[in-house]
C-alpha cells in the first residue's frame, strides 16, 4: 500500500527478525501486537541469554566459592552496571534490583512509613496507575499523612498551576509517573522535581512507561527515586530497578528481612548489610537481572533516539488514520506523548471493539488500564488502547485501522 | 414449554448455520440488541456484577414455580451472550436450572467468553443464576 511506505531509514524489517513471536498467528491471522505498554516482546538475543544462564551457569549468587556461583554473580553484577550506566546512576550500589516497578514503589513507600508523621503531605498525580496510588493511601492511613492529588486537564495533562498550589513546607514526597500508561502523556517531571526540591520534598518517578522510549538520566533530572520494570524494555517479567539517591537509601530502613540483607546476626542484634544488599533480601531473580541487562544492551544497540523518532512516526501515522473514522475520540492529546493511542468510537464499549480486534489478530488493551481515576474524569468505562513499539510497522497500523473499521461496522 | 436441554440444542442448531466467526458474532450482536432490557429500577449497584471489562446486571423473579431472569450489560457482545444464557435458563424451575450446565456455549464456539480471565462478568453471572436457583428452591421447599 502506497500510504504505508516507511519514510524513515529505520530498518524495522531487520529488527523484526529478532522477535520470533511476531511470526505467530492469532485466530488464523498474522499477529499484530499493539499492547506494548502492557508488556514488550522479547528479542532472540535476550531469550538466548536466558537459555544460556539455565544451560551453563545457573547457581545462587554472592555466597558460593564454586565456579558456577562466581560466574552467575559476575554476570548479575555486570547487569547491574549496565543498568547503572544506562540511567547514568552515580554508583552501582544505588542501582537496586527489584521484582518490578510496583516492588520499587513499595520499598520507598514502606521506607517513608518510618519517616512521615501526622500532618505531612504526599502529592500524587491524577494520571497514576492503581499500583501508584494504593501504597500511598496505605502509607497515609498508617502515618496520618495527607494524600493530595494533582488534577488533570481535558487534554490529559497535569494541571501544573494546581500543582504549584499544592506544594508547601508540609510536602514530604511527590509521586508521579514519567509517562502515563493510560494516555501516553509525558509529564513535566523536571519542573516537578525542581519545584518539590524548593520546598524540601523528595520525588519518586515511575519510569515504567517512559523507559521503553526515553533514556532517563537520573543525575540530570536530579530525581530522588526512579523505578522501572524489565518487561517493558524487552526484558523478562519479574525484574525491575529502583534507583535512589545515596542519602535516601542510607536513611530508609530495609524493606524485608532475610538472607543477603544482613551483616551480622546474633540473637541480641542484627546489623544490616550495606547498599544495595540492604534492599535485596533473599535470592533475587538472578536470570531475570542478567536478561534485563541484555535487553538494555539490545535497545541501546538500536539507539533510543532512533527508537523515539521511529515510534513518533508510527504515532503520527496511526493518529491520522484513526481520526478519519467517524465519531472516534482520542483521549490524551498532549503534544508530548509516547506512542500510545487511547480511544473510543461513539458509544461503542471498548470491550466490544477489543473482542472483534482480537478475532482479527490485533492485540490491544481494553478497559480502564488500572487508571480508574482517569476514566472517571472522562466519564467513560474505559478505552481501547493501542501502544506501539519500535518493531511495529505502518503496514500493521493499516491492518489495525481496517480492523477497527470492521468492528465499528459490526457493532455500530 | 421446552426444557433447558431442548433450548440449548436449538441454539446449537441455529449457530451451526453460520460458516464463520464473523457471522456468529453478527448474530450474537443482533441478539444482544434484541435482549429485553432489565427494568431500570434493577440497574443499580445491588444487582450489578462488576467485571473488570464490562458490567452485568441480573435480576430474578419467581412466578408459578419458574424463575424469570432479566439482565443487561454495558457491552453488546457480553449482552449477546447474556441473551443466549437467559434464553436457556429463564422461565425454568429451580431444580432444572441447578441441573443444567453451560457446555453448549463451547459447542457454539463462544467458550472464550466464559473464561474467568476475560473478566467480563459472565462467569459471575452464571454463578448468580445458580445462586438464585438455590435460593428459590429452598424457598419453595420451606
Amino acid at each position: 500500500m502506497a500510504t504505508a511506505s516507511t519514510t524513515s531509514t529505520f530498518d524495522v524489517l531487520r529488527i523484526r527478525e529478532d522477535f520470533p513471536i511476531l511470526n505467530r498467528k492469532v485466530n488464523g491471522q498474522p499477529l499484530v501486537y499493539f499492547d506494548n505498554a502492557a508488556t514488550s516482546q522479547t528479542p532472540q538475543q535476550v531469550i538466548d541469554v536466558i537459555v544460556d544462564y539455565y544451560s551453563n551457569y545457573n547457581a545462587n549468587i554472592h555466597r558460593g566459592v564454586h565456579a558456577l556461583s562466581q560466574e552467575a554473580t559476575d554476570a548479575y553484577e555486570q547487569a547491574r552496571i549496565k543498568l547503572q550506566k544506562h540511567f547514568n546512576i552515580p554508583q552501582a550500589y544505588q542501582t537496586l534490583f527489584t521484582s518490578g516497578t510496583t516492588h520499587g514503589i513499595n520499598i520507598v513507600a514502606s521506607g517513608f512509613s518510618e519517616i512521615l508523621k501526622a500532618g505531612d503531605e504526599i502529592i500524587v498525580s491524577a494520571l497514576e496507575h492503581h499500583s501508584n496510588i494504593v501504597p500511598w493511601q496505605m502509607l497515609c492511613e498508617k502515618t496520618g499523612a495527607v494524600l493530595k492529588v494533582i488534577p488533570m486537564t481535558d487534554s490529559g495533562e497535569l494541571d501544573m498551576n494546581a500543582f504549584d498550589a499544592l506544594l508547601s513546607a508540609q510536602t514530604k514526597l511527590v509521586f508521579v509517573n514519567h509517562v502515563s500508561n493510560a494516555l501516553g502523556t509525558v509529564n513535566p517531571i523536571e519542573e516537578i522535581i525542581a519545584k518539590t526540591h524548593q520546598v524540601g520534598g523528595a520525588v519518586l518517578v515511575d519510569g515504567a512507561q517512559a523507559s521503553p522510549h526515553i533514556k532517563a538520566d537520573v543525575q540530570a533530572l536530579d530525581v530522588d527515586f526512579y523505578v522501572v520494570s524489565g518487561h517493558k524494555m524487552c526484558g523478562p517479567t519479574g525484574v525491575g530497578m529502583l534507583y535512589g539517591k545515596e542519602a535516601w537509601l542510607e536513611k530508609l530502613p530495609p524493606y524485608q528481612g532475610g538472607g543477603e540483607m544482613i551483616d551480622q546476626v546474633t540473637f541480641e542484634k542484627t546489623t544490616y548489610a550495606g547498599l544495595p544488599h540492604k534492599f535485596e533480601a533473599g535470592t533475587p531473580n538472578i536470570c531475570g537481572g542478567i536478561a534485563f541487562g541484555a535487553a538494555i544492551d539490545y535497545m541501546n544497540a538500536i539507539g533510543f533516539d532512533a527508537i523515539a523518532a521511529y515510534e513518533h512516526e508510527l504515532l503520527v501515522y496511526a493518529t491520522q488514520q484513526l481520526l478519519e473514522i467517524e465519531d472516534l475520540r482520542i483521549y490524551g492529546e498532549s503534544k508530548d506523548k509516547t506512542a500510545v493511542i487511547s480511544f473510543n468510537v461513539g458509544s461503542i464499549h471498548p470491550y466490544d471493539i477489543g473482542t472483534i480486534l482480537d478475532k482479527l489478530g490485533v492485540a490491544v488493551r481494553t478497559g480502564h488500564h488500572c487508571a480508574q481515576p482517569i476514566m472517571d474524569f472522562y466519564k467513560i468505562p474505559g478505552t481501547v488502547r493501542a501502544s506501539f513499539s519500535f518493531y511495529n510497522t505502518k503496514e500493521e497500523i493499516d491492518v489495525f485501522v481496517a480492523a477497527v473499521k470492521k468492528a465499528v461496522s459490526m457493532l455500530g | 414449554m421446552s426444557s433447558i436441554q431442548e433450548i440449548q440444542q436449538e441454539i446449537i442448531e441455529e449457530f451451526e448455520m453460520f460458516d464463520d466467526w464473523m457471522q456468529r458474532y453478527e448474530y450474537m450482536i443482533e441478539l444482544g440488541k434484541s435482549l429485553p432490557l432489565i427494568d431500570d429500577k434493577y440497574k443499580t449497584d445491588e444487582y450489578i456484577i462488576k467485571g473488570c471489562q464490562s458490567k452485568v446486571w441480573v435480576h430474578a423473579d419467581f412466578n408459578e414455580g419458574n424463575i424469570e431472569f432479566t439482565a443487561d450489560s454495558d457491552a453488546i457482545i457480553t449482552k449477546g451472550i447474556i441473551a443466549i444464557l437467559i434464553r436457556s435458563f429463564s422461565n425454568q424451575p429451580p431444580q432444572a436450572i441447578l441441573d443444567a450446565d453451560t457446555s453448549f456455549i463451547d459447542k457454539i464456539g463462544l467458550k472464550e467468553h466464559l473464561s474467568p480471565t476475560r473478566a467480563n462478568g459472565l462467569v459471575s453471572m452464571i454463578k448468580q443464576i445458580k445462586l438464585y436457583a438455590v435460593a428459590y428452591q429452598a424457598k419453595a421447599e420451606s
